[in-house]
């Protein structure tokens, strides 16, 4: 599907442009990594909506910087909204999800850590530890295309079944560029 | 002696400034340009923290349509690069704004930022030297007391003039985020520096503290949606401040309502229109500047694609909407790609609020003119450089056939930005920044 091909490809994109922002000089911008992280959310949920109607799917990769409490929001989504849906629509229902619900956002910089709250520590983060983010260069070895990762079922909402299936083809996805 | 844009006000070179290479240093990438109240001087900032500024010339009897030149009167550095070592993180030294503050004595005083750290410089004259010390020899030595049999008391002579910059006040540490806007307030003792969350209040004479009089910061940051991205005071309502957001909402709020101004008194806010709805909706509809009209009464925002002027009494729309560059609507994907979608235009009026004008790409630049609805697309190059020269009106061919002397949009160069533009506040004259050349153009003066 022509909408999903182009979600996938912004989404790449978009990733690499995150990474690539951390090495500028002057560090993280603020607005920059907002916008990149609204353009990835709408790219990612085409994305994933398509994905659903293939495989029941509810996890969503996680995005670098981020923690896995976004990932356990996207897997509360209604079902309804996973139906594929042309791009305008598409993005609208995306937009409306994520206008609908508390949104966060990759504003969460290095520039921020004095900000870092308590809280922040006890979230689910722990159960996602050992699973490094699917796109973002790892110390660990390198995926190949073809493996799968499975992520530590420390009372993550991820457990589900079709998860590999999404790590699998996203972990394709960045090789391409 | 600024005439109404009636007729077809054509717009002819007067100069250019800077390297004529094609090879761009980064240093030298102009970040700012401002006119100061009178328009006799013209500042820029660079991406290596210089401020260059320039002074119209006694008008030159000779040539009376040439107007008077811009030449350089100081050149200093601003900013220096430096380092925060709490956060590992390199401070730019680039000069994110120049505002001027209006003329008080014989010296001159603007207020340049970077990324943290707001200063305040005095530019002053000195044609004047002191000769005849007593204690001191010509050369500065100083002399043998027992030598001394006489005092005199020295006397100012002339000397060649020397224009001296110097810093009067640093405002520093009061940003954690970047700083995108200064603004100097009609009661001129107070300004405001605006960063992504957050918008101070200073006194010009106090540099230890800052009131935050608005902070868009949740609780959470995972929580965060919209960023603020420029900020200017009232022209003559010294309680009045707006500020625009990454949402391209803008917001106005009065400092008498309260200490923190969370709350807006206005909130100007276009919906969007649903057909225009793309992956890339958000991004385009951050508004990247925001002016308020000479008058107090107009307000414009620039987002990716448009200028808007908004009425300060009506909050729900605007009531002009200028499309600077809708060809590039159906390119986003592309300018995303190259990074381009995320350029910050910024907008100006003329004095008389008659024109305004914002920059585009392949170095063209637009001119909208709102009492005659006409609208022009000129270019800064240095082909069309020859004194006084008159402007050719460009035009992008959007599809079909081109015509001749049209330019199709997949030819456009991207990397040939305009992103600073300014017009002289009394005058036809306009600064436009091309990535490290100023032109300066005129209107071509009649009779």
């Amino acid at each position: 599907m022509d909408v999903n091909v182009e979600a996938k490809r912004i989404l790449a994109v978009s990733i690499s442009k995150l990474y690539a922002s951390r090495t500028q000089r002057g560090g993280l911008r603020l607005h920059r990594s907002l916008l990149l992280s609204l353009v990835m959310r709408s790219a990612r949920d085409i994305y994933h909506s398509s994905r659903e109607s293939e495989a029941p799917i509810a996890a969503a990769p996680e995005e670098p910087m981020d923690t896995s409490s976004r990932a356990e929001e996207q897997t509360q989504l209604p079902e309804p909204e996973s139906e594929p849906q042309p791009v305008a629509n598409g993005a609208e229902a995306a937009s409306e999800v994520s206008d609908s619900r508390e949104e966060e956002s990759d504003g969460e910089t290095t520039e921020d850590k004095e900000n870092v709250s308590p809280t922040r520590q006890s979230r689910k983060r722990r159960g996602k530890a050992s699973a490094a983010p699917d796109f973002l260069p790892s110390k660990r070895a390198r995926l190949e295309p073809g493996e799968e990762r499975y992520a530590a079922p420390l009372g993550s909402c991820r457990t589900m079944a079709g998860e590999s299936l999404t790590t699998l083809s996203l972990n394709r996805v960045i090789p391409a560029f | 002696m600024l005439a109404g844009s009636g007729g077809d006000m054509q717009w002819c070179f007067s100069q250019v400034k800077g390297a004529i290479d094609d090879d761009v240093a980064e240093a030298d990438i102009i970040s700012t340009v401002e006119f100061n109240h009178t328009g006799e001087l013209l500042a820029t900032g660079d991406k290596g923290g210089r401020v260059v500024i320039f002074q119209q010339e006694i008008e030159n009897k000779n040539y009376p349509q040439l107007r008077s030149e811009y030449n350089v009167y100081s050149t200093f550095q601003s900013h220096e690069p430096e380092f925060d070592y709490l956060k590992s993180l390199e401070i730019e030294e680039k000069i994110n704004k120049i505002r001027w503050l209006p003329q008080k004595n014989a010296a001159q005083f603007l207020l340049s930022t970077n990324d943290k750290t707001i200063k305040l410089w005095k530019i002053s004259e000195r044609d004047r030297r002191a000769d005849g010390y007593n204690l001191k020899e010509e050369d500065g030595r100083y002399k043998d007391p027992n030598s001394i049999t006489s005092l005199r008391v020295p006397v100012l002579i002339p000397m060649d003039l020397m224009v001296e910059a110097s810093p009067r006040r640093v405002f520093a540490n009061a940003h954690t985020y970047h700083i995108n806007s200064v603004s100097v307030n009609s009661d001129h003792e107070t300004y405001l520096s605006a960063d992504d969350l957050r918008i101070n209040l200073w006194n010009l004479e106090i540099t230890d503290r800052s009131f935050n009089i608005v902070d868009i910061k949740p609780a959470n940051m995972e929580e965060l949606t919209e960023v603020i991205t420029a900020s200017e005071f009232h022209p003559n309502q010294c309680n009045t401040f707006v500020f625009s957001s990454s949402k391209g909402t803008i917001r106005l709020c009065d400092m008498r309502a309260s200490a923190l101004c969370d709350k807006h008194s206005k909130l100007f806010e276009e919906p969007e229109n649903p057909s225009n709805r793309s992956f890339f909706s958000e991004i385009i509809s951050s508004i990247s500047d925001v002016k308020f009209s000479h008058n107090g009464q107009y307000m414009m925002t620039r987002d990716y694609l448009s200028v808007k002027i908004w009425d300060l009494k009506m909050e729900n729309r605007p009531v002009e909407t200028y499309q600077v560059h809708e060809y590039l609507r159906s390119k986003l994907c592309s300018l995303y790609e190259n990074d381009c979608i995320f350029d910050k235009f910024e907008c100006c009026w003329n004095g008389n609020d008659s024109v305004v004008m914002t920059g585009s790409y392949n170095n063209f630049f637009r001119m909208f003119d709102r009492e005659h609805r006409r609208d022009v697309t000129l270019e800064a190059s240095r082909e069309n450089s020859k004194p006084l020269q008159v402007l050719k009106p460009r035009k992008v061919c959007t599809g079909g056939k081109r015509k001749k002397d049209e330019i199709s949009v997949d030819s456009l160069d991207f990397n040939k930005k305009i992103l600073h533009t300014a017009w002289h506040p009394l005058d036809n004259i306009i600064a436009v920044a091309t990535t490290n050349n100023l032109y300066i153009f005129q209107d071509k003066l009649t009779g």
